[in-house]
């Protein structure tokens, strides 16, 4: 069927690049416009980047632990050395203090521990790929004692750039899965639901109803807590990740719901019926296509509820736990307010999970609006 | 309006008794029985159980029955209000939970009017003089309020108190001198000083949404024909907008209570674990970490009865308020 | 001179745009037209074409980013000495006192949706007493009696029961029923209708049209209908102006308008209107093309693209005026630029 359009000759140039528009490129240019959402669609695509990179920015083992060397500050880059340029940090000393026999370490203007560029350090797997020991930044010194530190050391004396470089690569990809997950429950229930109708949306509108009402924090602490502690770190990842689906599914059915109601008696699903489609096809040639646009925007949305629910589960100790490294993992230390206050980088991992949540939450909104090219 | 009312009670009775399975679900997690458990923990604590004592136990619970059977069991002592022992305490759950129930309702009513208080002014507001500086600064502000987690904004405020202000005891919902005494006047006014603070922490994520929803409300409505016709009696444009756009944004500014219950009570437990709040939240932390589900999965159903209630409540004050639900209209809008 | 010839409201020459970030929306621009007391102006147009954009602006209600850019709208009132004075509305402040006395007491509007044109959280009773307070000093007690009294004068069974329901607890009929008494409560001396019967059926827009011309006979009013439907002009007015994409093209007397069209766009939308001698199966003629895009307006005659009539080189280059044809008719069209007086 055709749509018989009336001869336009007076249609500018302008308007004819509308009327032959992709509802892709239409989107594009919509979200072109909001420099907010570009401006966290960039910061977001270098959060990823960092994932995938992540053991190559890091230089220092994340697991290897120190007590000498617990709750070192920052070590500050110092670029030029004299007048020339050399990017070099100071290099520690440490003394017994008289009073308690601790070590103490001082930085010492006078080491001075050269920085360079992909350096040998610890050996790790390049993209899973292949084994090498490169890393963007490191110090190759000659004593054991020099090492940079450049957000400081955590209580057991391990570096925190290095486990929060980790720990990025962690939350954003338990992130990715658990929206993954309840994106697939999302579309399965909600599909369901205003595909059928009737009985079957009213069972499934009081599921969501039911779940919403629960406190989700205690529930998934509940279930997060009920993971034995004798399982191994992968099984828990996964459960991890479904209890985050399990409970953040029911916005994205709502979404998918709400689509497939309204396009049901869009005349271009009733054509497609009328000539004779099959229901599959009207469904995945026709109708998803034409919300695909929403649920990326739908999707999006939910991203920073995950990282948020991860980093306070395991904030809290129920959610990942040591030896795994993730944001949660990484603030867990910052629940004694006396080691914070003497120790402020230990806050430091707020940061990236501020960033990111505001990241998703602009480009998510900027999806939203681009989402709706005609409207 | 009867119906309405009917429809939503029994909306709430099945979502209490979704959550009953699910608390029974959690309690039912672990690995070995509750009475294992219970002795074990008795156990460790000097206290033996003879077998007789263990399997009266386990028929009081049901244990040696179908798993269909303990649950009615458990929901039947459950409804009679009898909720088992808390190990950890060595005292009956209901004991142990009870004040802190009261705690955890008042802390998470407090910030719900806050949140209401603040957010209504400020969505009106952003609506009003909207792209005004004003308002790119309150939507500035809401996002933060949406990207920090609650449990990391209590532990700015208390790093920035403790730091700058050489506050120790900013957490907490009472002054020391009152933490053991019973309920008072004193002790209420006490409580009622310490609630801001909280109140607000476990807030702000709420205000930043509710602001949201207030302001594309407004706005929404400020482009509706009533709004013209109301200029078009001579009305000035600020009664205008005070009397009709802003009372219809009321309503789903009120309605946003049914998920907001949820959220706040959701987040009070975190909040209260980092600020030391006599809530459940600790309480429910500390079962978890000694693995006593059985406190746990009361904890959970409790706080899920609590935030049905909550919503009931706000359905009955959506109905009091929107005439077309009282006049069974709810159809048409 | 009499009061009877002169007119009542005078628009003349008046621009309303919508400036905004994508481009200028000319809604209105350059519409003029007079309306004399006790009479009913038709304004008719396609939809877009700025009717309730002129409405708004004569009420100076035009919603954000309006703005009326250039012209002038007198208004006549008259003094508390019984002498006339006119008043050029665009000089007010929109919301200041003096514009909003106008507003609802001189000047009253009625428009097309009478369910959304009402609040759902009020009952209408409580709508039409505050109309009727901030125009008249009554006390509660006196204002609910008035507003009875006029949902009885409008034809509404039952007032003193209706005047406590909602709009929703109406029909529509009744709506608009409702929404008349309430635009005459204050008695003004101009009603606006915008749309008044479209959303209802034809049954319910006839009760509503006989209605409105009961009400006229009673009080004297004045009318600016506004339509899309020569029906409802036919019926109604005395004068009509015909409006296409924020300009005047036509005026004149409303049997000039239908025994003797000037201009190609009114007599296309007189062809269009269905006739009930017709032969059975005839199509109904349409006017070609459509309404262009208001950020691209047509250059020249903005209606020369769909024009049955186009002279290239000229239509497409020179924008015409309007200017006099007779006593009666006003046009703006090059057909009629040499013909002789």
């Amino acid at each position: 069927m055709s749509v018989a359009i009336e001869p336009q000759e007076q249609e500018t140039v302008s308007a004819q690049r509308i009327f032959v528009a992709t509802q892709w490129q239409l989107m594009w240019w919509r979200f072109r416009k909001h420099k907010l959402a570009m401006i966290a669609a960039a910061i977001i695509i270098l959060f990823y980047v960092g994932v995938v990179f992540a053991d190559f920015l890091a230089y220092a083992d994340p697991q290897i632990s120190e007590a000498q060397r617990s709750l070192l500050p920052p070590q500050p880059i110092h670029w030029y050395d004299g007048d020339t340029f050399r990017p070099h940090v100071f290099g520690l000393t440490g003394k017994r203090d008289p009073k308690t026999f601790k070590r103490v370490y001082q930085p010492d203007p006078n080491l001075k521990v050269p920085l360079k560029l992909f350096a040998e350090g610890y050996e790790y797997k390049f993209l899973g790929l292949f084994k090498t020991n490169r890393h963007l930044l490191g110090v190759e010194g000659a004593r054991a004692e020099d090492t940079i530190f450049l957000l400081g050391t955590d209580l057991q004396g391990r570096d925190l750039f290095s486990r929060l470089m980790l720990a990025t690569q962690l939350s954003m990809v338990i992130g990715l899965a658990g929206v993954a997950m309840s994106l697939f429950l999302g579309i399965l229930l909600g599909g369901l639901s205003g595909l059928y109708g009737g009985a079957v949306d009213n069972i499934i509108q009081r599921m969501i109803e039911i779940v919403r009402s629960i406190p989700t924090i205690p529930l998934w602490m509940a279930l997060a807590a009920a993971v034995p502690t004798s399982w191994p770190i992968t099984r828990v990842y996964f459960f991890i990740t479904l209890i985050l689906g399990i409970i953040g599914w029911t916005t994205l059915a709502r979404v998918v719901r709400g689509r497939f109601l309204s396009l049901r008696t869009e005349d271009f699903v009733t054509a497609a019926e009328l000539a004779g489609a099959g229901q599959m096809r009207i469904i995945f040639r026709h109708m998803v296509p034409s919300f695909l646009s929403h649920i990326i925007a739908a999707t999006t949305l939910a991203l920073p509820a995950m990282i948020i629910a991860e980093t306070s589960l395991s904030f809290l100790g129920l959610g990942l736990r040591a030896p795994a490294i993730s944001w949660g993992v990484l603030l867990q230390q910052a629940q004694n307010i006396q080691a914070v206050a003497l120790s402020p980088w230990l806050l430091y991992p707020a940061i990236p999970v501020i960033v990111a949540v505001l990241a998703f939450n602009f480009l998510g909104d900027g999806l939203r609006d681009a989402a709706d090219p005609y409207g | 309006m009867v119906n309405y009312i009917i429809r939503r009670f029994l909306a709430g009775i099945l979502t209490i008794w979704a959550a009953s399975i699910i608390s029974f679900v959690v309690i039912q997690l672990p690995p070995g029985d509750y009475v294992t458990a219970y002795i074990a923990n008795l156990q460790s604590t000097g206290t033996v159980l003879s077998r007789e004592e263990a399997d009266a136990l386990r028929i009081q619970y049901g244990l040696d029955q179908p798993i269909y059977v303990q649950y009615v069991k458990w929901a039947g002592l459950m409804l009679r209000g009898n909720f088992g022992m808390a190990m950890e305490y060595n005292r009956p759950v209901r004991e142990v939970i009870g004040d802190r129930m009261t705690t955890t309702i008042i802390v998470s009513v407090a910030a719900i009017i806050l949140i209401w208080a603040l957010a209504l002014p400020i969505g009106i507001y952003s609506a009003v003089r909207q792209y005004s500086i004003g308002d790119y600064f309150f939507t500035f502000l809401g996002f933060i309020g949406i990207a920090v987690p609650n449990f990391m904004l209590a532990l700015i405020v208390l790093y920035a108190s403790f730091k700058y202000f050489n506050v120790q005891n900013i957490g907490g919902l009472f002054s020391p001198e009152y933490l053991q005494q019973s309920w008072s006047w004193a002790k209420a006014w006490d409580m009622a000083k310490h609630l801001p603070l909280p109140a607000f922490i476990l807030g702000l994520a709420g205000m930043a949404e509710v602001v949201r929803i207030m302001r594309a409300n407004l706005l929404d409505e400020l482009r509706k024909p009533y709004v013209v016709t109301a200029q078009a009696k001579g009305l000035s444009r600020n009664r205008v907008i005070m009397k009709y756009p802003v009372r219809a944004a009321m309503n789903p500014f009120a309605s946003t209570i049914g998920y907001l219950f949820p959220f706040v009570v959701s987040g009070s437990i975190i909040v209260s674990l980092v600020l030391s709040l006599p809530t459940v939240g600790p309480m429910l932390f500390k079962a978890l970490v000694a693995q006593d589900l059985f406190l746990a999965g009361t904890i959970l159903l409790l706080l899920s009865i609590l935030t049905v209630v909550g919503t009931f409540v706000s359905d009955l004050i959506l109905m009091w308020i929107d005439p077309r639900i009282r006049h069974g209209m709810e159809g048409q809008s | 001179m009499s009061q009877q010839n002169a007119p009542i409201l005078s628009v003349e020459n008046l621009h309303t745009y919508f400036r905004q970030d994508e481009g200028v929306v000319r809604a209105v621009e350059g519409a003029s037209f007079d309306l004399y007391p006790g009479q009913t102006l038709g304004i008719v147009g396609e939809s877009g074409c700025g009717k309730s954009v002129t409405a708004r602006s004569i009420l100076r209600i035009v919603e954000e980013p309006g703005k009326i850019e250039q012209g002038n709208i007198w208004l006549r009132t008259s003094g508390s000495n019984g002498s006339s004075q006119r008043v050029d509305l665009t000089t007010l402040d929109a919301d200041s006192q003096a514009m909003r006395d106008i507003r609802g007491g001189e000047i009253a509007l009625i428009f097309q949706e009478p369910m959304t044109s009402f609040s759902a959280f009020h009952t209408v009773g409580n709508q039409i007493i505050e109309a009727i307070r901030l125009h008249q000093k009554l006390s509660p007690k006196e204002a609910r009696e008035k507003a009875i009294d006029l949902l009885r004068q409008v034809g509404i069974p039952k007032p003193e029961r209706r005047i406590d329901e909602y709009a929703f607890q109406l029909s529509g009929g009744l709506r608009q029923r409702v929404m008349i008494a309430m635009a005459l409560s204050s008695d003004p001396k101009i009603l606006i209708a915008d749309e008044p019967t479209t959303a209802l059926d034809v049954t319910t827009q006839a009760q509503i049209l006989d209605l409105l011309r009961q009400l006229q006979e009673e009080k004297g009013v004045s009318i600016i209908l506004i339509t899309h439907d020569m029906g409802v002009i036919a019926e109604m007015a005395d004068a009509v102006v015909v409006m296409y994409l924020g300009q005047v093209v036509e005026e004149g007397p409303v049997d000039d308008i239908f025994h003797n069209p000037k201009h190609p766009y009114t007599r296309s939308l007189l062809k269009s209107i269905p006739s009930i001698l017709a032969k059975p199966r005839t199509k109904l003629a349409t006017i070609t093309g459509s309404i262009p895009h208001p950020y691209n307006r047509p250059a020249g005659c903005s209606f020369h693209p769909r024009c049955p009539d186009f002279m290239p080189g000229r239509c497409d280059v020179a924008e015409p005026k309007l200017q006099k044809l007779n006593e009666r008719q006003v046009v703006s069209c090059f057909l009629y630029d040499n013909l002789p007086e």
